[in-house]
């Protein structure tokens, strides 16, 4: 991975948010998703930064970050968008919505397109079955999507 | 009057703020925002109608409504008292308007225990709740009982945990008070992780308090004068109102120090989940909250024993919490009278898939999946014919025609290959492949198994390589003998709950649809056309018109034909995306 290297203002950032947690290593996870809401990703850099605060090892942050599904290592898209693959969407048709967007966007799942515009997600049940497939865009929740929709709504963030 | 507007994920997402912003606009207009007062409540269940509008006291149940309808719901209504007749239910059958939520098919059957609240308060107003007889368990527990009579009342109840064990809560509780220690802590496990379900953010979007409550007395019946919350990060509309509930109920005495003059402290603080369903075992609930990966370790100890800083724990679930209430003020000799003889109480299911009415039911154990499906469902979407329904997620199986008349509970979801588990209840028609069930099921653990014991890190992976052959068409009849030994080895072997259930998706699917894996294996068919290796696209050149719609919209130009002629697919390109399918509109495409 490429070395980001972090701006004294950010390390001083970081630095900050682990001391409002005590710099207490139980605190990891809170810390992480501090952090993680602060700049968007967990790069490694940022781990590093962690890790020395909270007075652990850098494998052990890696461990967490890698553990949770919530937390990222790649920095998302400006419009984040998630599949919910919960068992409800799946049977009502979500893998086809996704496999649209996979063939609109041209990328992958967990993937950015280079424009940095989109990135692609799955994740499990947000809750709202009643509409499934249900899709995020950032918070907008857009449901009973079929894979004819897909472009108009991405069409919508494209302008 | 009360306008009660449902604010629960689904009819938020169909913007319901909007909705309940519009109609105290239009009550301003007309000078009556002093009389009539608009609620954002929890969930009312039925989602699939969503967003709900509820006018109390006459019960008119307002569906599908959307901001633009305020103004007429308000003018015709509040102002003129004529009900507007295009947003009421309609009922399927009779195809009449029904207008009282009382006599709707999808709430006949049910009994709202745990949900009481939901829907009909509002969530962010711990009045409310009071005025609900909220925190009359508390005052009684605390004023007239002592901690053990507060033990024996739960014991009496017969309530289980409702996470998906089903142990005796009563029995936890007394182990836990039994384990004596300077300090002690009440866990809620609110990291709702099953895909499928999502009764406890309903609960804690829509009643808070009662979570709070309920933490509370169990407390006071350990000993324990912490408590904390375990919730999904992806849950911000329940993380908020929990919140705002913990806030006021300081405010109010009933958290924190001397807790309404009794000498009793009992505070609640929030611990965020970061995505792990195996976080929902409680022994990776607790290594999770000390900020370590959340990986199990094996019982005993138990949490009861060395928990959470490695002091007694008690460890339950929401729903198991918005029960423990009503128990109190009600009495156990109430609540073990509704239920079956040892699964006692209510169930909440979030009903979904090919089912008319999706959305979250609450029912007495001992319904029938029958009643559950036909009656509360109002059947199989598009007059299908019913197939399975999948039950407790990834750790349940699925019952099938058979099962339509066994009464739900505990063991008898036990004796069928599947578990209660937290509740999801998955309907699935002839269009879902019981394999591709099955091996989503097994897609989802191998992504979760959390890699610290090996019959579960690398057994699923096995099973999941082995169904993924059978769905390409390459199985073989040997394999079905792997997928059975190898589940039972799995479930056997496994450190945690999580690889102990795993097997179950593919062993009840082959227990009860072997039939289906057969033809996978020899025919190689898939009679759901779902498993896309085994199927081929095929014009029929008699119903063909020759529209060019198929060939125009396929995205491998795998069509040809001349304009007006029938056309043809060339299966060597084709991806089987289906999309021909659904453009053509003279039916002339079917899958073989």
């Amino acid at each position: 991975m490429a070395k980001v290297k972090l701006a004294e203002s950010k390390i001083n950032k970081i630095k900050e948010i682990c001391t409002s947690f005590g710099n207490k290593p139980g605190e990891a996870i809170n810390v992480l998703h501090k952090v993680q809401g602060e700049f968007g990703y967990l790069p490694a850099e940022v781990q590093e930064v962690i890790a020395q605060e909270l007075n652990v090892s850098v494998a052990q942050i890696y461990g967490i970050v890698t553990f949770y599904s919530f937390f990222t290592m790649t920095p998302k898209g400006e419009f984040p968008i998630s599949v919910c693959m919960g068992t409800a969407c799946y049977v009502r048709g979500a893998e086809k919505v996704l496999d649209e967007f996979k063939r609109e966007l041209k990328i992958g799942v967990g993937e950015t397109t280079p424009d940095g515009k989109f990135s692609l997600n799955c994740l499990r049940c947000v809750g709202a079955c009643g509409l499934a497939p249900v899709v995020l865009i950032g918070e907008k929740v857009y449901g009973r999507l079929t894979p004819d929709g897909v472009k108009d709504i991405l069409n919508e963030y494209r302008s | 009057m009360h306008l009660l507007v449902c604010g629960g994920t689904g009819c938020n997402a169909s913007r319901s703020q909007e909705i309940a912003a519009n109609l105290k606009s239009s009550l301003k207009d007309n000078g009556l925002e002093n009389e009539v007062q608009v609620i954002l409540t929890g969930c009312f269940g039925f989602c699939e109608k969503g967003p709900i509008v509820k006018i109390m006291p006459d019960n008119t149940f307002y569906t599908e409504v959307k901001p633009e309808d305020a103004t007429e719901i308000i003018m015709e209504h509040v102002v003129k008292g004529r009900k507007v007749t295009r947003l009421l239910y309609t009922d399927p059958e009779n195809k009449q308007h029904v207008a009282d939520s009382k006599h709707m098919g999808f709430y006949k059957k049910q009994m709202r225990i745990a949900l009481r609240n939901c829907g009909y308060i509002d969530p962010q107003n711990i009045e409310e709740y009071i005025g609900a007889d909220g925190y009359a368990a508390l005052a009684k527990c605390l004023g007239e009982m002592t901690p053990e009579q507060v033990i024996n009342e739960i014991k009496l109840s017969g309530l289980r945990g409702r996470g998906g064990g089903g142990f005796p809560t009563g029995l936890k509780w007394e182990i836990a008070s039994k384990n004596h220690a300077d300090q002690k802590y009440v866990v809620c496990n609110a990291d709702e992780g099953d895909p499928g379900a999502f009764m406890d953010r309903s609960i804690l979007e829509g009643d808070p308090h009662s979570v709070l409550e309920a933490m509370t007395i169990n407390g006071y019946a350990i000993g324990a004068t912490i408590g904390v919350i375990y919730i999904r990060a992806e849950y911000p509309l329940a993380i908020n109102r929990l919140l705002v509930a913990i806030d006021q109920a300081h405010e109010y005495g009933l958290l924190g120090k001397d807790i309404l003059g009794s000498g009793f402290n009992f505070d609640i603080e929030l611990r965020y989940g970061a995505g792990a369903f195996v976080c929902g075992e409680e022994t990776a609930l607790i290594h999770s909250m000390e900020g370590l990966r959340g990986e199990p370790t094996f019982k005993p100890p138990f949490p009861a024993q060395s928990g959470y800083n490695k002091k007694p724990t008690n460890v339950n679930n929401v729903e198991t919490y918005a029960n423990i209430p009503i128990i109190i003020t009600k009495g156990a000799d109430w609540f073990n009278k509704i239920g079956t003889e040892k699964s006692k109480g209510t169930k909440v299911f979030a009903l979904a898939g090919q089912i008319n009415n999706v959305g979250l039911i609450e029912v007495p154990m001992g319904i029938t999946l029958r009643e559950v499906v036909y009656e509360i469902g109002g059947g199989i979407k598009g007059g299908k014919e019913f197939k399975a329904v999948q039950t407790g997620g990834p750790s349940g199986g699925c019952l099938t025609t058979k099962h339509l008349d066994t009464p739900i509970d505990y063991d008898n979801l036990l004796a069928s290959g599947s578990m209660m588990g937290s509740g999801g209840m998955v309907v699935m028609d002839e269009t879902s492949c019981m394999v591709a069930i099955a091996k989503f099921y097994l897609e989802f653990t191998v992504e979760e198994s959390c890699g610290k014991c090996s019959p579960c890190r690398i057994g699923n992976k096995r099973l999941h390589e082995i169904l993924e052959k059978i769905t390409k068409g390459n199985g073989t009849m040997e394999d079905l003998d792997n997928l059975r030994n190898l589940g039972r080895v799995i479930k056997d072997a496994s450190l945690c709950g999580l690889g102990q259930t795993s097997p179950n998706p593919v062993l009840s699917t082959i227990e009860n649809f072997y039939d289906e894996y057969v033809e996978h294996i020899k025919d190689k068919k898939c009679r759901a056309g779902v498993c896309k290796s085994l199927m081929q696209y095929v014009i029929d050149q008699e119903q063909c018109v020759g529209c060019t719609a198929c060939a125009r919209n396929c995205p491998v130009n795998a069509i040809s034909g001349e304009k007006k002629m029938p056309h043809f697919i060339n299966t060597e390109l084709c991806i089987k995306c289906g999309a021909c399918i659904e453009k053509c509109k003279f039916n002339a495409i079917s899958i073989c």
